[in-house]
C-alpha cells in the first residue's frame, strides 16, 4: 500500500473547511471557538507529522530533498500555532464588537472571521505542500497556495484603506512575480523535457558532464529565481515589502515575515538543487554571482532602509528584506557544506525572533489604534515591563547577539559561507549585522532606557492578551533554544546526509 | 569543575538580585563577589599552571559536534592573572557604588554581576566560540551600566561604544571561522579548540590567508584595547559611565583587546606578526603621544584619565608587538597595573564627583585642605600610574620600552622593533608625567576652589569614608607590593609566555630567514 503522503495537507485543509463552518454560526460562542479550531487542526497535523517522520513513504517522490518535510512540517505547525494565537482577535474584531454591543445583528454574509482562519490555515498548508512538492506544477500550486490567501489576510487584517492599499499593491506585484517564475518554469520544462524535479536533475547532471547546461535551463532558472525573490522580498523584487508590512496589521505583519520567505527559500533550494551541487559541485556560475549580488544587494538595501525608518513596523519590515539576503548567502552556500542546514535553522531563528517583535508591537495600542512609532515607545518599561523586554530581547536576537538563538543561526550561515568560499560575502553579511545594530539598539535602548513622554504613556494594552503573552513565551524560548540546539543541528543534518 | 563555579557565582549572585528586594540588592552583590573572589583565590592557590605552561581548571564537554563548538574552559597562568584582577576589582567595584546609585538599584547590581560572569567567562574559555560569546556578551551588561546610569550624554556615548565594539568583533568572527574553516579542509572536521587552531594556523596558512585572518582579528582586538585611530568610543564611554562602570572599563574590558591578542593574534600567526609588527607599534606610539597630548588640554579629570588609558595601552600593545619575552611579560604585567592604578584613579575621581557633582578642573581644585586622605591616594595613585621607581607602573613601563629597544638587536631579546620605537615612546611617558602631575597639581594642591553650589555632602563626610578608604586600601598595597617585586607576576607567566612565542625564532637573526620561509 503507498503511504499517504498528502494526509498532513489534507488535515489542514479539513480544519480550513471546519473554520469555514464555524465562522458564519450565529451564536458569538461557537465564532469564539475558531483558533481553538486552527490550533487544534496544527497540532494533529504536526502530530501527524512527527509521529511518521521516519517511515519511508513520508518522503516525497521525484523531490530534489525527498528528507525536508518532516523537519519543515514540524517547524511549521509550532510556528503555526504561535502566528494563530497572535491572530485570535485580528479579524473583524471592530464587526464583532458591534454586533456584540447589539448595534448590528450578525449576518453571516457580512463577517470574515471565519474566513481569516481559513486562509491562514490554506497558506500554512501551502508551505507544507512546498516540500511534498515533487514537479514544478505543483511546485507552483504550493507556492501560490501560500501567498494568495496572504494578499486577502492583508486586505481582512484592519478596515483602514491602508490595508486595502498594502494588499492591491502586494496582489499586483505577486501575479507579477508569479507569471516571471512561472515562464522561467516552463523554460526549464523546454531544456529539460519534464517537469519532475528528479528528472530535471538528471537530464541537468547529463548535460554539465556533456559539456555545459543549455542557455535556456539556465535562463529559466534565472527567472524562477528571480520571481522567487518576490517572495522572500529579496532584492530587487523587495520593494513592496515596507508597504505591505507596514499596511497589515502587526499579527498578519509577523506571518507574512515567515510563511511567504520559509516557502520562498525552500523552493529555491529545491529548484536550484536540480541545476547545481552535483557530485559535490558548484552551481553554475552566472546562478552563483546572481545569487550572491542578490544576497549582498538585499542585506544591505534592507539594513541600510531600516536605518532611515522612524516607525518602529516599517523598520522591521525593511529589517525582514535584509534577513533574507543572510538566508540567499545560506542557499548559495549549498547542501555540502552544511548551507542548507543552516537556513532551516537560520529560518527558525528567525522566525521565531521576528514573530517576537512583531507580537511586541502587538502587543500595545495607543488611542484605539496600532503602536507603530517609535515615539510611541520611549520608556515602554514603565508601564509595560515584559512587554518592552520583549521587544528588546527580539532585537537582540535578530541583531544576531550572542548568546541569544539569531546569533548561533547566523553562526552557522557564516560557517556555511565560508566554508564555501564566499569570504567577500561573509564579510559584507558581518558589516550589514554591524549596520543593523544602529537600529536594533533603537528598539533596545528608546523602551528600556528612555523616558517616557506624554505621547508614550498614552499607550495601553491591546485588548487581546494574547499577542503579549506570546511574545513573552518567544522571548523566553529565544533565550533557551540554545540549549537544544545540538539536537536541532542532529535532525537538520540528518536530512541533508543523503 | 571549578572554571564553571567561577563563571556561575557571580551568575547566581545576579539572579538573587533580581528576585530579592531592592534594599538587599547592595549586600547580595558584596556577598556574591566577595565569594566569587574567595573561590578565585582558592583557584589561584590550587591552581597548578604558576610559572609553566600547563592549564589548570580544565573542563571540557562537546556541544555542537557537527561544527566542532564544544564547551571547553581552563586557564593558563596568564589567563588565571587577569581572573584574579577581575575578581579583585569586582568587589570594591560594588562596594564603591554603594552610595553613588540610587535608583534602579537591582538592575545595577544585577548587571554588574553578570558582567563579571561573562569577563571571567573569556578569560577562561579554551574554545573561540565560547570565547566570542563571551567576548560580545560582555557588551550588553556594560551598554546598560552606561545608558542607564551614565551622565547626561550617555545614550550617545553607550551606542557608541557597542557598534564599535560590535563591529569589530563581527569582523574577528568571520577571521576566526576562516581559520576553522581551514582547518577543517586539512583535518577533514571542524574544531574551535584554541590550541588546535592556534597549532594549526601557525603552520598552515599561506601567506596571503595569514595577513587577511590577522587584520580580520586584530580590527576586533583593537577597537577594544582600543589603539589609535579606533579609540574614539573610549574617552565618551569612559566619561558618561558611573564609576562602577569606568573602573571596570579600564581595570578588566580593555584587557579583553590585548589578552586577545596574545592569545590568538601572536601564537596564531607568527609570519605575518613578523611583518606587521613596525606598522602596528608605530600606532602604539601615535596613539600613546597623541592620546598624552590630549590630556594634556583637559579640563575633565575623568576625560583626562580616560585619554591617558588610550595612552597606556600603547604600552601595552608596543610591548606585545615587540615580540621577545620580555616585552610580553612587561605587556600582562602592564595589564594588571593598569587595571589597579586606573582603576584607583576612576574611584577617586568618583569619590570626588559624589561630593561636589563636577568633574572640571577649573572648578574644583586644591582640595589637600578640604580632604587630606583623599588627596593622599590621589598623589600615590597618580604616581603609580606615572611610573615612579619602587611602583608597579614604573616596572611594566620599563620592561615594554626595553623590549621595544632592545628588539632588532641579536642579543639576549631578539625582536622586530628598535630603538627608535622606545624612543618615541618614552617621549610619551614624559607627557604622561606633564599631565598627570597638572592634574594632582591643580586638583589636590593650591588654593581651595569648590563650586559654590554644592550642597553640604549630601549623605558623605568631607573626606572619604572608612568604606572608600577600604575600596583604595587593597589596591594601593598591592601597587607597592607588584612595585617591589615583580617577579611574583612575571615568573608566574613565564610558561604561558614561551608557549605564546613558541612559533617565533630564538634570535633576530633568523627572523628573516624565518620570513623569508614563510613565503
Amino acid at each position: 500500500m503507498v503511504f499517504p503522503l498528502l494526509i498532513p495537507e489534507l488535515i489542514v485543509l479539513a480544519g480550513a473547511v471546519t473554520c469555514a463552518i464555524v465562522g458564519v454560526s450565529s451564536k458569538r460562542s461557537v465564532r469564539d471557538a475558531l483558533p481553538g479550531v486552527a490550533i487544534v487542526t496544527l497540532v494533529i497535523t504536526g502530530l501527524w507529522i512527527s509521529i511518521f517522520a521516519g517511515v519511508e513513504g513520508m518522503r516525497a517522490p521525484g523531490s530534489t530533498l525527498q528528507t525536508l518535510g518532516p523537519w519543515v512540517g514540524v517547524v511549521t505547525c509550532a510556528l503555526g500555532v504561535v502566528l494563530v494565537l497572535l491572530n485570535a482577535g485580528t479579524a473583524d474584531r471592530e464587526y464583532e464588537s458591534a454586533v456584540a454591543a447589539g448595534k448590528v445583528t450578525f449576518d453571516p454574509l457580512r463577517t470574515t472571521r471565519g474566513e481569516f482562519y481559513v486562509f491562514l490555515l490554506l497558506s500554512l498548508g501551502g508551505l507544507l505542500l512546498v516540500t511534498a512538492a515533487s514537479d514544478l506544477i505543483w511546485l507552483f500550486l504550493a507556492l501560490e497556495l501560500t501567498s494568495l490567501p496572504t494578499y486577502v489576510m492583508v486586505a481582512m487584517s484592519r478596515t483602514q484603506g491602508r490595508a486595502q492599499e498594502a494588499a492591491m499593491k502586494y496582489f499586483f506585484l505577486g501575479a507579477m512575480s508569479a507569471a516571471l517564475f512561472l515562464y522561467g518554469f516552463a523554460l526549464l520544462y523546454g531544456a529539460t523535457g519534464t517537469v519532475e524535479l528528479a528528472s530535471m536533475q538528471a537530464v541537468f547532471t547529463q548535460q554539465a558532464a556533456a559539456g555545459g547546461i543549455g542557455v535556456m535551463g539556465i535562463a529559466g532558472m534565472l527567472l524562477a529565481v528571480l520571481g522567487i525573490g518576490f517572495k522572500l522580498a529579496a532584492a530587487p523584487m523587495h520593494l513592496y515589502a515596507a508597504d505591505v508590512y507596514e499596511g497589515a496589521a502587526s499579527p498578519v505583519t509577523a506571518f507574512l515575515g515567515f510563511v511567504p520567505k520559509a516557502a520562498g527559500a525552500l523552493a529555491l533550494m529545491l529548484l536550484l538543487s536540480t541545476i547545481g551541487w552535483f557530485d559535490n559541485g558548484a552551481l553554475p556560475p552566472v546562478l552563483s554571482v546572481l545569487l550572491w549580488v542578490m544576497a549582498a544587494l538585499t542585506m544591505t538595501l534592507g539594513n541600510i532602509g531600516a536605518l532611515l525608518q522612524t516607525s518602529a513596523k516599517r523598520m522591521l519590515a525593511w529589517s525582514s528584506i535584509a534577513h533574507s539576503g543572510y538566508i540567499l548567502m545560506g542557499i548559495l552556500a549549498g547542501p555540502h557544506v552544511g548551507g542548507f542546514g543552516a537556513v532551516l535553522v537560520y529560518l527558525l531563528a528567525y522566525g521565531l525572533s521576528n514573530t517576537a517583535a512583531f507580537a511586541a508591537l502587538a502587543a500595545l495600542r495607543r488611542g484605539g489604534a496600532e503602536v507603530e512609532s517609535l515615539k510611541d515607545l520611549p520608556g515602554l518599561r514603565e508601564q509595560h515591563g515584559l512587554t518592552a523586554w520583549t521587544m528588546a530581547i527580539a532585537s537582540g536576537s535578530l541583531l544576531g547577539f550572542p548568546p541569544l538563538i539569531g546569533f548561533w543561526g547566523k553562526l552557522l550561515l557564516f560557517i556555511a559561507a565560508v566554508a564555501s568560499g564566499h569570504i567577500v560575502l561573509v564579510v559584507i553579511a558581518a558589516l550589514n549585522s554591524a549596520i543593523s545594530a544602529g537600529y536594533y539598539l533603537k528598539l533596545v535602548a528608546i523602551p528600556i532606557m528612555g523616558e517616557p513622554t506624554a505621547r508614550s504613556r498614552e499607550v495601553e494594552r491591546a485588548i487581546s492578551p494574547w499577542p503579549r503573552l506570546v511574545g513573552i513565551a518567544l522571548a523566553v524560548s529565544l533565550l533557551l533554544m540554545p540549549l537544544v540546539l545540538p539536537v536541532l543541528m542532529q535532525q537538520v543534518q540528518r536530512i541533508f546526509a543523503n | 569543575m571549578l572554571a564553571l563555579v567561577l563563571i556561575a557565582l557571580p551568575l547566581l549572585g545576579a539572579l538573587i538580585v533580581a528576585v530579592s528586594p531592592v534594599r538587599n540588592a547592595r549586600g547580595t552583590a558584596l556577598l556574591a563577589t566577595l565569594a566569587a573572589f574567595g573561590a578565585t583565590v582558592a583557584a589561584a592557590i590550587g591552581f597548578e599552571g604558576w610559572g609553566n605552561g600547563r592549564f589548570g581548571l580544565a573542563l571540557e564537554a562537546p556541544w555542537l559536534e557537527g561544527v566542532g563548538v564544544s564547551l571547553a574552559l581552563g586557564a593558563d597562568s596568564v589567563a588565571m592573572l587577569l581572573v584574579l584582577l577581575t575578581a579583585l576589582l569586582m568587589p570594591l567595584s560594588v562596594l564603591g557604588s554603594w552610595t553613588a546609585i540610587t535608583a534602579r538599584r537591582r538592575e545595577f547590581f544585577g548587571w554588574l554581576l553578570v558582567l563579571q560572569a561573562a569577563m571571567t567567562a573569556v578569560f577562561l574559555a579554551r574554545d573561540i566560540v565560547v570565547f566570542y560569546v563571551a567576548f560580545e556578551f560582555t557588551l550588553i551588561p556594560m551598554y546598560f551600566l552606561i545608558a542607564i546610569y551614565g551622565s547626561t550624554n550617555r545614550a550617545r556615548a553607550s551606542i557608541k561604544f557597542f557598534i564599535y565594539t560590535f563591529t569589530g568583533s563581527l569582523v574577528a568572527l568571520a577571521g576566526i571561522v576562516y581559520v576553522a574553516w581551514a582547518f577543517a579542509q586539512e583535518h577533514g572536521h571542524w574544531s574551535f579548540s584554541i590550541e588546535q587552531l592556534t597549532t594549526f594556523a601557525a603552520s598552515g596558512l599561506s601567506m596571503h590567508e595569514a595577513t587577511m585572518v590577522l587584520l580580520a582579528l586584530m580590527a576586533g582586538f583593537a577597537v577594544k584595547v582600543p589603539l589609535f585611530p579606533v579609540h574614539t568610543w573610549l574617552p565618551l564611554a569612559h566619561t558618561e559611565a558611573p564609576t562602577a562602570g569606568s573602573v571596570i572599563l579600564a581595570g578588566v574590558l580593555l584587557k579583553l583587546g590585548t589578552y586577545g591578542i596574545y592569545r590568538f593574534v601572536l601564537p596564531m600567526l607568527p609570519v605575518v606578526v613578523v611583518e606587521w609588527a613596525p606598522f602596528i607599534a608605530v600606532l602604539s606610539v601615535v596613539g600613546i603621544i597623541y592620546a598624552g597630548l590630549i590630556c594634556w588640554v583637559q579640563r575633565d579629570v575623568k576625560k583626562l584619565v580616560a585619554y591617558s588609558s588610550v595612552s597606556h595601552l600603547g604600552f601595552c600593545v608596543l610591548g606585545l608587538f615587540a615580540l621577545n619575552p620580555l616585552g610580553l611579560q612587561g605587556s600582562v604585567l602592564y595589564m594588571i597595573n593598569h587595571g589597579l592604578s586606573t582603576g584607583a584613579l576612576f574611584f577617586l575621581i568618583g569619590m570626588m564627583y559624589e561630593r561636589y557633582h563636577t568633574r572640571d578642573m577649573t572648578a574644583v581644585g586644591g582640595l589637600a585642605r578640604r580632604m587630606p586622605v583623599w588627596s593622599c591616594f590621589m598623589v600615590f595613585f597618580v604616581l603609580a600610574s606615572v611610573g615612579l621607581p619602587g611602583l608597579n607602573g614604573f616596572v611594566s613601563e620599563f620592561l615594554c620600552l626595553l623590549a621595544a629597544f632592545a628588539a632588532g638587536d641579536a642579543g639576549a631579546y631578539p625582536g622586530v622593533l628598535g630603538p627608535w620605537f622606545a624612543a618615541f615612546a618614552a617621549v610619551g611617558m614624559v607627557i604622561a608625567a606633564m599631565y598627570l602631575l597638572r592634574m594632582v597639581g591643580s586638583m589636590v594642591f593650591g588654593a581651595l576652589r569648590e563650586p559654590g553650589d554644592h550642597h553640604e555632602h549630601d549623605q558623605l563626610s568631607a573626606d572619604l569614608t572608612p568604606r572608600e578608604i577600604t575600596v583604595l586600601i587593597p589596591l594601593a598595597v598591592l601597587c607597592v607590593l607588584l612595585g617591589v617585586a615583580p617577579w611574583l607576576a612575571t615568573d608566574a607567566i613565564e610558561g604561558s609566555i614561551t608557549n605564546t612565542l613558541a612559533a617565533y625564532p630564538e634570535s633576530v637573526a633568523t627572523v628573516h630567514e624565518f620570513m623569508a620561509g614563510g613565503r
